[in-house]
């Protein structure tokens, strides 16, 4: 929490004046009394709002995305299923089907690369000033960089995702339709 | 005012559109269009691609909304394909090859084939119409309308080489019917060699040179189309003709992948799998994926294909099995591109009167014997050519091509255009040729929409233009006067109202042919076309000819007004024939004693060919 900024303060005598001065004024003019106690209340009423850090996504695009992996990679019916019974063969074919159709479909809308060239086992060097959300420390993190260490994940970075326009009133909660066939 | 130069690929299975601006820099690349289309319910997405395909929606479905069109009662793109599976009754597709279908009335509404009583069947020009209209829709939402609207704009549009009169006048119907009015038609082979030079820059001329013949093999989703282009020096300067093009072949990629996928469910039903109708066409699309790979990556053996079913059960519903290398060596590369000699023909099986209203689509699935009979009946192109180097010693029994341009998704595959160049080499090896270079470098999939606007361009002086002319000379039947004998046709000739290589532009004399015409009534004359005869000039009369040599088209009609003369008489005229700027053979009959200055009337062309046959 941040503190609300402080106003200037005034010296004694001036304060002394203004008193004198409001207490007649708040004796005769009822519209500058209905102020003085409004200012009084304020600080406690609504306290100056903390910029938030957080905010609630909008899940539509959410909705969006997995409806789109499931319309071109069957990813919902994948994750939905309980596999546990099912033998590695079988799970195997079902996830060509969903790899297939799900990369096409990342393909297709999003450009992904990944956040470090570097092949991984490789030795890399982090300059002071390194963003902390590209790269974590991971082992024994301690010290000030430049640092040193073994790249374990090249990390992936979204370079661009495009999803399809929506029509007005359309119903991003459907994932899937059902669907019934006629005749 | 015109702001853009506009190329469009209108194909069987897609379309697309390109542009370039005029004002722009020498040597730009013109760039594809992302095209809004429905992809999926309520949800729109522009994608280079526009699959040609129109899906008429139920009234529960509600409208059929785009960004520009917020009711709309059909869609058009990859949604129209998608419900082609679901709904296949409500969804017309291969539109372009009922337009150049001859024996059904393209303009009479008939599709979707077996449509639902709520929907209102359109004729294949009005399909072809809707496509072009959500093109120039999209165009006129990027581009603000206005000025800068499609219909202000120079637009090139591609048809098959192998389109005649009539399939070019249907498709310029259907793009003047979608507001696109500044137009001009380029066969699409050559449209793939602009894209070459395009995208080979200045060192294109290192690659082609004069004495050069150039075969553009084509092979699309639906059709395959051949044509040849020399290069010739003229005045010291390279030039191109485009000197041969051949038959209209309904046979491409999406027939191989069928082919595969029949073997496969067979394959699968063996196994006790039966396979529904969605999963054959899941069985369709993993057998072009699996095909491409397999023919793209020669240490592959196999590709696995798994096809999910409809239900929302995928482990223990998921139909599995695999295409092997064998399998698509036998039924692609030796099914559809055999090692064939020189003479063999493709073979003609006689059709089902039931198959009336189907698509002719070949008989013989054989590109290969394509090609060859296209090399053998084009042996004399180069015959009349100046420029072209002489051909020495004995006549060749083929049309010598120095290089291969290859063009469509189908020939991406490293195999088949392998197979293709070495059956060639050996005909051309036994024929006293040398072996073709193979000429490499364009994007397969969007060099005709490139080539159509760099062809807009070259109009306007930027880049070396392909000459040609028309591919065909046009007759027209003269039925004899001889006394009719029941049971036997009178004997026809063929008079030539345009000959071989008209040019845009140009008009041919004809001599005083009187032909009577009753006013007030239709007359209907034969018309024919023929894509090997050269040297007939306008006017003259053929009374035999070879078999092969001239193909009978739909034929034209002329009903003369009745305007300032009495109904029944009949009137002498005579033909004039010209090739219009847009590319498409106008015919005209003028009366021998006109009642005003400039009297003449329009001869139809592609009217029904015979109401009995026709949809």
């Amino acid at each position: 929490m941040q503190a609300a900024p402080a106003e200037p303060s005034l010296p004694f005598a001036t304060r002394l004046w203004l008193a004198w001065l409001c207490f007649f004024r708040v004796l005769v003019d009822g519209a500058f009394a209905a102020r003085v106690s409004g200012a009084r209340a304020e600080p406690r009423l609504a306290p100056a709002a903390p910029p938030s850090q957080f905010t609630a996504p909008s899940t539509s695009s959410a909705l969006q995305l997995l409806s789109l992996l499931q319309r071109e990679g069957r990813l919902v019916d994948f994750l939905q299923q309980d596999i546990t019974a099912f033998p590695d063969a079988e799970i195997g074919v079902a996830a060509r089907v969903v790899h297939e159709g799900c990369r096409r479909a990342l393909r297709a809308h999003a450009e992904i690369e990944p956040v470090l060239r570097q092949a991984e086992g490789a030795r890399v060097e982090l300059a002071e000033g390194f963003d902390a959300d590209e790269v974590k420390l991971v082992g024994d993190v301690r010290g000030q960089p430049p640092y040193a260490g073994v790249l374990r994940h090249r990390g992936w970075r979204a370079i661009k995702l495009e999803l399809p326009l929506i029509v007005g009133g359309h119903d991003a909660h459907v994932l899937a339709p059902a669907e019934v066939e006629l005749g | 005012m015109t702001r853009y130069a506009v190329g469009i690929d209108l194909g069987t299975t897609h379309s697309a559109l390109s542009f370039a601006p005029l004002e722009g820099e020498e040597g730009e690349r013109p760039e594809v269009m992302d095209v809004p289309q429905i992809v999926a319910r309520g949800q729109v997405e522009a994608k280079p691609l526009l699959p040609s395909f129109l899906y008429f929606a139920h009234e529960s479905e509600g409208p059929q909304a785009l960004p520009w069109e917020p009711d709309r009662t059909f869609s058009v793109g990859e949604f129209a394909r998608a419900r082609g599976i679901d709904a296949p009754a409500r969804v017309i597709g291969s539109a372009k090859s009922w337009l150049s279908h001859p024996t059904v009335d393209r303009r009479a509404g008939f599709l979707p084939i077996g449509a639902p009583e709520d929907i209102e069947k359109i004729s294949p020009v009005e399909a072809s119409w809707r496509y072009l209209e959500h093109l120039a829709e999209a165009f006129d939402a990027r581009f603000g309308g206005g000025e800068s609207s499609l219909a202000s704009q120079d637009v090139v549009l591609t048809v098959p080489a192998s389109f005649d009169a009539s399939a070019r006048e249907l498709t310029v119907e259907a793009a003047i019917a979608a507001g696109i009015e500044k137009l001009t038609l380029l066969e699409e082979p050559q449209a793939a060699l602009y894209a070459w030079t395009l995208a080979r820059g200045d060192a294109w001329r290192k690659d082609v040179r004069p004495g050069d013949v150039v075969l553009v093999v084509d092979v699309g989703g639906g059709t395959t189309d051949f044509s040849a282009i020399a290069a010739v020096e003229r005045d010291g300067s390279l030039e191109l003709v485009r000197v041969a093009v051949g038959d209209h072949i309904l046979l491409g990629g999406d027939n191989m992948d069928l082919a595969l996928a029949h073997l496969l469910r067979h394959k699968l039903e063996s196994e006790g799998k039966p396979v529904d109708r969605a999963q054959q066409a899941s069985l369709v699309h993993a057998c072009r994926v699996a095909k491409e790979r397999l023919l793209g990556d020669p240490s592959l053996e196999a590709a696995p294909i798994a096809i999910a079913s409809r239900s929302s059960t995928l482990l223990g519903a998921t139909l599995r099995t695999e295409l092997t290398r064998d399998e698509v060596t036998r039924v692609v590369v030796d099914g559809f591109f055999p090692i064939v000699a020189v003479d063999s023909r493709p073979t003609h099986r006689p059709r089902a009167a039931l198959t009336e209203l189907g698509l002719p689509y070949a008989s013989d699935a054989a590109v290969t014997r394509h090609l060859a009979v296209f090399l053998a009946r084009q042996a004399g192109a180069l015959a009349k050519l100046q420029g072209a180097s002489p051909q020495t010693g004995r006549t060749p029994r083929l049309l010598h091509p120095t290089a291969v341009l290859f063009n469509g998704g189908v020939m991406k595959a490293d195999k088949l255009r392998a197979r293709l160049v070495d059956t060639l080499n050996v005909w051309l090896g036994l024929d006293g040729g040398e072996p073709v270079r193979v000429l490499e470098g364009a994007d397969l999939d969007l060099a005709v929409a490139r080539g159509a606007c760099a062809y807009a361009l070259v109009r306007r002086g930027k880049g070396l233009r392909i000459r040609g002319g028309t591919a065909r000379a046009y007759y027209v039947g003269i039925e004899s006067s001889v006394p009719a004998v029941p049971g036997i046709e009178p004997p026809v000739s063929a008079m030539c109202v345009a000959p071989f290589g008209m040019e845009e532009g140009t008009e041919a004399k004809l001599p005083p042919h009187e032909f009577g015409v009753v006013v007030g009534e239709p007359v209907s004359f034969r018309f024919y076309g023929s894509t090997v005869r050269r040297d007939d000039g306008a006017g003259v009369v053929l009374e035999d000819w070879k078999r092969d040599e001239l193909d009978e088209l739909p034929p034209m009609e002329l009903t003369l007004p009745a305007e300032g003369r009495s109904e029944g008489d009949v009137v002498p005229v005579k033909l004039r024939s010209q090739i219009t700027e847009v590319g498409t053979l106008l015919l005209e009959a003028e009366p021998i004693r006109p009642l005003k200055d400039g009297e003449r009337w329009r001869v139809e062309l592609s009217v029904r060919a015979d109401s009995e046959e026709g949809g």
